[in-house]
């Protein structure tokens, strides 16, 4: 650190504050709003593949195994390598960079919400049979309301790895918060690199923050005190 | 298919010829891979096994070291590589940091896990049969936490392997340079085998821990 450090907080300091960084198609709001929309999109396509066949397989309980070791191979890919690739296939724009961050967003959706579904205590559902629920409420009324947490738990971890993703499109050309880490790197500019990095890191960390918000307020109250802190049992990961 | 037009060549998705002749460069990606994914989870994990186990006992420190990790873990890797530079240039060292903290947070929620989930009565009868706080966390309580342990170590490997060829982007990357080269060559065949490989690397780290996990934890086998 020493004098160093402080020269290149001073620096970036100046950076973030100079308005010029602020305006135009590399501005700060332009490559933020690049990054939600890539994010956003990609999430929501995510969770309208994933949800559906998690919660269906883990209702029926057929066909987990084959679930779960699809998703795992999901995990292991890349993301620099499927981002490169949607690039080579697609080319220049949003569409690779959605389909690969959708692609990487599907894994752990699928295995929580089948796990959650999985984990519906047995004598509940025949509780909720002899209350004379039929198969659909019964999905609906009682066995999602036990899953939310866990399903939550992977939409969460599912959001805040696509958002860190993101940042890796500005490698095959795309927009977003990486823009200025890719250029920073490139042009050997410490200000612009340690400006995006600090951006890049609190856009993560306030995307956690949010979706830890958004996942205590869609837990039905009667159910969060019932079982073991769902942190311990989703299953997490990290794609970049 | 404007590349076709104008050089009157399809690059295929992999071309044998160039595969054949470039296995060393390749199979020296695939350790330098291997290298980089190793120190960190072996590093990650001797971290961890410690700051667990004494987060375990005083549950005070629980909340803080879970939070500084969890913190670091959701910063994506590319920004603190960045944040790194100034310090430690284009390194090993910057590579690593950031791979070691993301699989301390991994490991250590799941030597938690495993250590609260051993029970109550077990703990008792240790105590019974005269066992000492340290003999019986290391006879008694470790063994019982190995399926959580296994199942952290398993996470954070599959997970580092994909982040290591992120670190092409301060030239290391192991397999990561070959996809770095076919995305600026626009050449398909070193990002096809690079991926394929990654993918590869990944499950076959995933049986391997799946076995130790099988011979490490004898009485499981049954469930």
């Amino acid at each position: 650190m020493g004098e160093t450090g402080v020269n290149i907080l001073e620096s970036v300091g100046r950076w973030l504050t100079d308005p010029a960084h602020w305006q135009g198609p590399d501005g700060i709001p332009t490559r933020l709003g690049e990054h939600l929309h890539l994010s956003i999109e990609s999430v929501s396509i995510g969770i309208l593949i994933a949800l559906p066949v998690g919660i269906v397989l883990g209702h029926y309980g057929r066909f987990g195994n084959l679930a779960i070791n699809i998703s795992n191979v999901g995990r292991a890919v890349p993301s620099f390598g499927i981002l490169v690739i949607a690039f080579q296939v697609f080319g220049l724009g949003d569409l690779p960079i959605i389909l690969a961050l959708t692609a990487l967003a599907i894994p752990p959706m699928v295995t929580n919400s089948y796990v959650a579904l999985r984990e519906v205590d047995p004598d509940v559902k025949d509780a909720a049979r002899g209350m004379g629920y039929r198969e659909l409420p019964q999905l609906l009324r009682v066995e999602l309301p036990l899953a939310v947490p866990l399903i939550m738990a992977g939409v969460r971890t599912s959001a805040v790895q696509v958002v860190a993703t993101a940042t890796l499109a500005a490698l095959i050309a795309g927009g977003g918060l990486g823009r200025y880490i890719v250029d920073g790197l490139a042009r050997n500019d410490y200000p612009r690199l340690l400006a995006g990095a600090l951006l890049v890191a609190a856009l993560a960390l306030a995307t956690e923050l949010l979706l830890a918000g958004l996942q205590r307020i869609l837990v039905p109250r009667g159910i969060r005190l019932l079982k073991a802190p769902v942190a311990s049992r989703a299953s997490t990961f990290k794609t970049a | 298919m404007p590349n076709g037009l104008f050089l009157d060549i399809v690059d295929p998705w992999i071309n044998w010829g160039w595969l054949s002749t470039h296995i060393p460069y390749v199979l020296a990606a695939v350790q330098e891979h291997i290298t980089l994914t190793l120190i960190a989870v072996l590093a990650g994990f001797a971290i961890s096994l410690p700051l667990g186990v004494l987060a375990h006992r005083w549950s005070s420190l629980r909340f803080p070291i879970l939070t500084v990790f969890g913190i670091f873990y959701t910063i994506p890797s590319i920004a603190l590589f960045a944040l790194l530079i100034p310090y430690t240039g284009l390194s090993g060292t910057t590579a690593e940091i950031p791979l070691i903290g993301y699989n301390v947070l991994i490991l250590v929620r799941n030597v938690l896990v495993g250590l609260d989930s051993v029970p109550p009565d077990v703990l008792d009868a240790a105590d019974g049969m005269g066992y000492r706080p340290f003999v019986r966390l290391v006879r008694i309580e470790l063994p019982l936490a190995l399926p959580a342990i296994f199942a952290g170590l398993r996470v954070a490997t599959v997970s580092t392997i994909g982040i290591v060829t992120i670190t092409a982007v301060i030239g290391l990357g192991g397999l990561g340079q070959l996809i770095l080269r076919g995305l600026i060559e626009s050449f398909h065949s070193p990002l096809v085998v690079a991926t394929v490989l990654s993918i590869v690397l990944a499950l076959f780290a995933d049986l391997l821990l799946a076995g130790a996990q099988r011979f490490a934890i004898p009485w499981a086998r049954q469930a």
